[in-house]
C-alpha cells in the first residue's frame, strides 16, 4: 500500500518573524510554560494571525519560546518569536493577541525582524533582572545574610526536580545583589542550569540563616544583553 | 433603591458569620442591612498556599469565557461543583452548560468549585480554609445553592469532602436555614438513595429548565424572609414534582433486608418524582462560549452535543434508557454554535458528542460540510461513540482527510453472537470483520475494540470468543493492508448493573469470576503467537466494578458505608492511585452488617419481579413492566429494535412525560458563513498586503 501524503499544496513559508514580550502577572503566575504554550496558540487562532506552518500530517506554527520564568514566579519581561506566513502591522498583531490572551498574560511589545538574518533572540539573553519581595523578613538580617553570601566565591544549594535532588552554584552567576528594605535586587547570569530567585534565597538561608515567615514572591524585571552589571533590551537590535 | 434591591437585602444576617459588613455599610440606613454584601475574596490566603501544591493553575481561575458577576446584584447565588480534580471536571458539559444558564439571569450567579487534591485539602485544613471556587474565590458556604453533578457514583466521597471543607454539616437534616441546599444532579441522580442522608434534594435529567424553576422559588423564599426555613423552601421544591427531597419520604425494610415500601411523610410531596426533558435542542445552544482553561484538561475541544438519547436500546447501557426519547440538534444549530465556539475559544478540534453520533440523521453532511469549511483553518473533527459498520468507515476517512489515520474504535460490547443478542448490540461476527478490514484497507494502522465481561448469562465461552474474534480481526487487518504493521487493541471493563436499566434486577458478576475469564482471555490470544504479537489487551481489575455497583444499587442503609470510607480518608475513588477496594470491603461489612445485609445483598443478588428497587418513586419515564418484559426478553436472547425506525414499543418515555421523537433529515445544510454569523469571521488582525500567489509560497 502506498505511504499516504496530505493532501493540497505545502504549507506557506516564513515571510515576516515577529518577536513578542509579554508578561505574567498576579494569578497568571501560576501558569507553567506548557499551559502558557497551549493558551498562546488558541490566542494566535482567536486572533486570526495569519501563522506559517510546519509540514506534515501535524502541521505547528512556527513558534519560538524562550527561557520562560519557572512556574510561580511573575514576570514583565517573557519573549516568544513567532513566524508568519505573510506581513502584518505589528501594533495591529500586539494589540489582537493581547486582547486573545487573558489578563495578566498581557503582550506588551511587538517588534517585526527579518525573515531572515535576524540573529538569535535566545542567544542574547545573557542575564535576567530579578524583584524579590521578603514579606516579614529583618531586614538587617537580610543585609547581613546577603553580605556573608556575597563573599563567598562558590555556594552549592540543592534544588528538589522530578528526577531527586540536584546540586548547583547559587553564587556563581549572581552578577548584582541588593537588599532595599525588605526587598531583593538580582541580576543573575543565564546559565545551565539557570540558578532561579529561589535558588539564591535557599543560599541565603543557608550561609546566613535567613528565615522567611510568608511565602516570599519573585517577579522578571528584565532578560537580556548583560553589559557589566546592568541587563539591556534584547529588542534594542531588531528596532533599527 | 430598587425593590430587588430591598428584597436581598432582607435577607440580612445571612453572611454575617462569614465576614463583617463593610464598614461603608454599616451605617444606619435601609442599606445597613446589606451584609449580603459579598463574602471576602480567600484568594490572598490562597496564594501563599499555591507554591506548596501540584499544579497551581488549577485553582486560580481566569480561564478565558469565565462569568464574574457582582455578588450583590443577584438574589441567588449556585456554586455548582463538578466532584473531581479541575482537569477532569472543567471540561464537563453539563457543569459549563448549567454554568451559562444561570448566569444569563439577571438574578442569579453561578461560580464552579471542584475537588481539590489531597496536598491542598491538607493544608486547607491546617490553615482552616474553606471550599472555595475558582471564580472569585468564594466559600462554598456563602452560596444559596450546592449543585454537584454526578456523572458516576465514584464522585461521592469527594463531595463530602466539599461540604466539610465548606464548613457547613454533612448531614442535611443537621442544616439550618442559611446552609447552602445541596442538590445532585447528572445520571448517577438516577438513584441518589446512598447519598440521600448528604444532599437536600435531587433533580433527575436534563437541568437546563430545572435551575431556572429552583432559582425562581428561592428567590420568592428569601424575599418573603425565609418562611418556615429550610423545611419551607425544600417543601416548596417538592411540591414542583420535579425535585426529589429524600428526607421527605420514609423507607420501611422487610425482614429478609429488601425494601418493603417508600412512602411520601408528610402532605403536598408527590408519591413518584419525574425526570426533565428539555424539548427542541436548537433552542438551548450552551455552551455558547465553552470555558477555555490554562491549566491541562482531559478534553480540549469544541464540543457540540449534536443529539442527546438513544433508543439503540442496549440493554446495559443507563444513558441510553435515562435520557430519552432522541433529540436531534438541527444541522444548522449544529453550524452556528461550532462557529460561534470556534471563535470563542480558539479550540483546533470540534467534538461531535451524542450517545451514538452516528445515527444523527444528517451526520454524513455534517462532517463533510464542517471538514469542508474548517480544513483551511487546521481544525479537525472528532466523533467519538460510533458504529460497527461501513459507513463509519467513510465518515472517519472524512474526518481525517489530511491528518494521520491512527486508531479507530468499535464497541461490539459482547465476546459472542449470543451474547450481543442478550444485550441488545446487534452486531455479526461477520459485518464486524468486513468493517475492520475496510479501515485497514484505508490506511488505519489501529482498531480497538470494547467489550465487557460479567454480563449477564455471560459463560467463559462467551468471553473467549474474543479472542477468536481478534485473531480474525488481525488475519483480515493483514490481508486487506498487505503489511504486518497493524494492530488491535482488545479494551475490557467490568459489567455494572444499573438503575432504570433491563439489566437492573440483574446479578453482578464477583471480581473473581471477571478476573478468571480476563485470564482465560489473555492465555487464549497468546495461545497463537503470531496473531498474538499483534493484539494488546487492556483491562481493569473486576475490584472497582463492584464497588461501583454497591453505589449504583444501594439504598439509603449504603450511606454509612460512603461516610465511613470517606472518614477513613477515602478521595477521589474513580483514579486507581486513591481507591482502595479494602477499605471500601472492610467498612462495608461493619456498617451493613448491623443492619442485616451486606455487600453481596447489593451486588452478586439477583432480584425478582416483585422487589421494590430503591429508586422505584423516581420516575425516569420508563415502565417497570416494560423493563421487566425486557430482562425477560434478554434472558430468551431476543433483540428489540430502535423506534426512530420501526414501530413505537412502548418504553412508556414519551407517553409518560409528554415528550416525542425529533428527528430529522431536515434536507436543509450548514448556511452559507455570511448568511450564518454575520461578520464573525472577519480577520481580526490587518493585513499591510494582501497574501502573495500561492506559487510564491510553493515548496515545488
Amino acid at each position: 500500500m502506498a505511504k499516504r501524503v496530505p493532501e493540497g499544496p505545502p504549507p506557506a513559508q516564513v515571510v515576516q518573524k515577529v518577536r513578542l514580550r509579554y508578561t505574567k502577572r498576579g494569578r497568571l503566575r501560576f501558569t507553567s510554560h506548557r499551559d502558557f504554550a497551549r493558551a498562546f496558540e488558541r490566542a494566535l487562532r482567536r486572533a486570526q494571525v495569519p501563522m506559517a506552518y510546519s509540514a506534515g500530517f501535524h502541521p505547528h506554527p512556527k513558534i519560538s519560546y524562550i527561557g520562560a520564568a519557572p512556574t510561580g514566579v511573575a514576570s514583565e519581561a517573557e519573549f516568544v518569536e513567532i513566524g508568519l506566513q505573510c506581513q502584518v502591522e505589528v501594533e495591529t498583531l500586539r494589540k489582537a493577541l493581547d486582547q486573545a490572551l487573558p489578563d495578566g498574560i498581557d503582550v506588551i511589545e511587538a517588534v517585526a525582524v527579518a525573515a531572515e538574518g535576524a540573529g538569535s533572540l535566545a542567544e542574547r539573553m545573557q542575564a535576567s533582572q530579578w524583584r524579590v519581595e521578603l514579606p516579614g523578613v529583618d531586614p538587617h538580617e537580610l543585609e547581613k545574610a546577603l553580605e556573608a553570601f556575597l563573599i563567598q566565591p562558590e555556594w552549592p544549594v540543592e534544588r528538589l526536580t522530578k528526577d531527586g535532588k540536584r546540586t548547583l552554584d547559587a553564587r556563581g552567576p549572581v552578577v548584582r545583589a541588593e537588599a532595599e528594605g525588605t526587598t531583593l535586587n538580582l541580576i543573575v547570569r543565564i546559565t545551565v542550569p539557570t540558578v532561579r530567585p529561589d535558588d539564591v534565597l535557599t543560599a541565603l538561608a543557608s550561609v546566613g540563616g535567613l528565615t522567611y515567615p510568608a511565602v516570599p514572591v519573585a517577579s522578571r524585571l528584565a532578560q537580556g544583553p548583560l553589559d557589566g552589571t546592568s541587563v539591556l533590551d534584547p529588542l534594542a537590535a531588531d528596532r533599527g | 433603591m430598587t425593590a430587588e434591591r430591598l428584597r436581598t437585602a432582607y435577607v440580612a444576617g445571612r453572611y454575617g458569620r462569614l465576614r463583617r459588613p463593610r464598614g461603608l455599610r454599616t451605617t444606619g440606613s435601609a442599606v445597613a442591612l446589606g451584609s449580603v454584601t459579598a463574602p471576602e475574596s480567600l484568594f490572598p490566603k490562597l496564594e501563599a498556599l499555591l507554591p506548596k501544591v501540584s499544579k497551581p493553575i488549577q485553582y486560580v481561575g481566569g480561564e478565558l469565557n469565565a462569568r464574574s458577576k457582582d455578588w450583590e446584584s443577584v438574589s441567588v447565588r449556585w456554586a455548582l461543583m463538578y466532584p473531581d480534580a479541575y482537569e477532569v471536571g472543567l471540561p464537563n458539559q453539563g457543569t459549563q452548560i448549567l454554568y451559562e444558564v444561570l448566569n444569563e439571569r439577571e438574578d442569579a450567579l453561578a461560580e464552579r468549585t471542584y475537588a481539590v487534591w489531597p496536598d491542598l485539602e491538607a493544608l486547607m485544613r491546617e490553615n482552616g480554609f474553606s471550599q472555595f471556587t475558582v471564580d472569585n474565590h468564594r466559600p462554598v458556604g456563602a452560596f444559596d445553592v450546592l449543585g454537584v453533578s454526578f456523572s458516576t457514583e465514584l464522585g461521592y466521597t469527594n463531595m463530602l469532602t466539599a461540604i466539610d471543607l465548606a464548613g457547613f454539616p454533612l448531614h442535611a437534616a443537621d442544616r439550618g436555614a442559611d446552609d447552602p441546599i445541596v442538590v445532585a444532579g447528572g445520571h448517577a441522580a438516577f438513584n441518589p438513595e446512598p447519598i440521600a442522608d448528604f444532599v437536600d434534594a435531587a433533580v433527575l435529567g436534563d437541568g437546563e429548565q430545572v435551575v431556572g424553576t429552583i432559582t425562581d422559588l428561592i428567590r420568592d423564599w428569601k424575599a418573603e424572609g425565609q418562611p418556615d426555613g429550610r423545611d419551607g423552601l425544600l417543601l416548596r421544591l417538592a411540591a414542583t414534582g420535579g425535585v426529589y427531597v429524600p428526607r421527605f419520604y420514609d423507607v420501611t425494610y422487610l425482614p429478609d433486608g429488601r425494601i418493603g415500601a417508600v412512602t411520601p411523610n408528610r402532605a403536598g410531596v408527590p408519591a413518584r418524582v419525574q425526570k426533565h426533558t428539555v424539548m427542541n435542542l436548537d433552542e438551548w445552544p450552551y455552551p455558547k462560549t465553552p470555558l477555555v482553561p490554562l491549566a491541562e484538561t482531559v478534553h480540549e475541544r469544541m464540543s457540540v452535543e449534536i443529539f442527546r438519547g438513544c433508543t439503540r436500546g442496549c440493554r446495559f447501557c443507563q444513558a441510553g434508557m435515562i435520557t430519552r426519547p432522541v433529540r436531534e440538534r438541527s444541522i444548522q444549530g449544529i453550524g452556528e454554535m461550532v462557529e460561534a465556539g470556534l471563535n470563542a475559544t480558539g479550540f483546533e478540534e470540534i467534538g461531535l458528542l451524542s450517545l451514538s453520533s452516528a445515527d444523527h440523521s444528517e451526520i454524513a453532511q455534517i462532517t463533510k460540510q464542517l471538514a469542508d469549511r474548517y480544513e483551511a483553518d487546521r481544525v479537525s473533527l472528532s466523533l467519538p461513540s460510533t458504529r460497527v459498520d461501513a459507513f463509519n468507515i467513510d465518515l472517519a476517512n472524512e474526518l481525517s482527510r489530511n491528518g494521520r489515520r491512527s486508531g479507530l474504535t468499535f464497541a461490539p460490547e459482547g465476546g459472542s453472537e449470543r451474547l450481543r443478542r442478550v444485550i441488545n448490540k446487534m452486531v455479526s461476527k461477520d459485518d464486524l470483520i468486513r468493517t475492520v478490514a475496510t479501515a485497514y484497507g484505508n490506511g488505519w494502522r489501529q482498531v480497538k475494540l470494547y467489550f465487557m465481561c460479567g454480563l449477564p448469562t455471560e459463560t467463559d465461552e462467551d468471553v473467549l470468543e474474543i479472542a477468536s474474534m481478534a485473531h480474525d480481526v488481525i488475519r483480515a487487518g493483514r490481508q486487506a493492508s498487505g503489511s504486518k504493521d497493524i494492530r488491535c487493541t482488545v479494551s475490557i471493563g467490568g459489567f455494572v448493573p444499573k438503575p432504570h436499566t433491563p439489566f437492573q434486577w440483574a446479578a453482578q458478576a464477583s471480581p473473581e469470576v471477571v478476573d478468571e475469564r480476563l485470564r482465560k482471555l489473555r492465555a487464549a490470544i497468546n495461545a497463537d503467537r503470531s496473531l498474538g504479537r499483534s493484539i494488546g489487551m487492556r483491562y481493569h481489575d473486576g475490584e472497582p466494578s463492584l464497588v461501583e455497583g454497591l453505589l449504583s444499587r444501594g439504598d439509603r442503609r449504603v450511606g454509612a458505608v460512603i461516610e465511613a470510607v470517606w472518614r477513613e480518608g477515602g478521595r477521589f475513588d474513580g483514579w486507581s492511585e486513591h481507591f482502595s477496594f479494602e477499605r471500601w470491603t472492610r467498612l462495608a461489612a461493619a456498617s451493613l452488617e448491623p443492619l442485616g445485609v451486606d455487600l453481596a445483598f447489593f451486588t452478586i443478588r439477583e432480584r425478582d419481579a416483585d422487589e421494590v428497587l430503591p429508586w422505584d418513586h423516581l420516575d425516569s419515564g420508563l415502565d417497570k413492566q416494560w423493563l421487566w418484559d425486557d430482562w425477560q426478553d434478554a434472558l430468551s436472547e431476543f433483540e428489540q429494535d430502535d423506534c426512530r425506525w420501526t414501530p413505537c414499543f412502548d418504553c412508556g418515555v414519551c407517553s409518560n412525560m409528554g415528550t416525542d421523537i425529533q428527528i430529522g433529515p431536515t434536507g436543509r445544510s450548514l448556511l452559507p458563513l455570511a448568511l450564518a454569523s454575520g461578520q464573525l469571521r472577519a480577520p481580526v488582525v490587518a493585513q499591510t498586503r494582501p497574501p502573495a500567489p500561492a506559487s510564491d509560497h510553493s515548496h515545488g
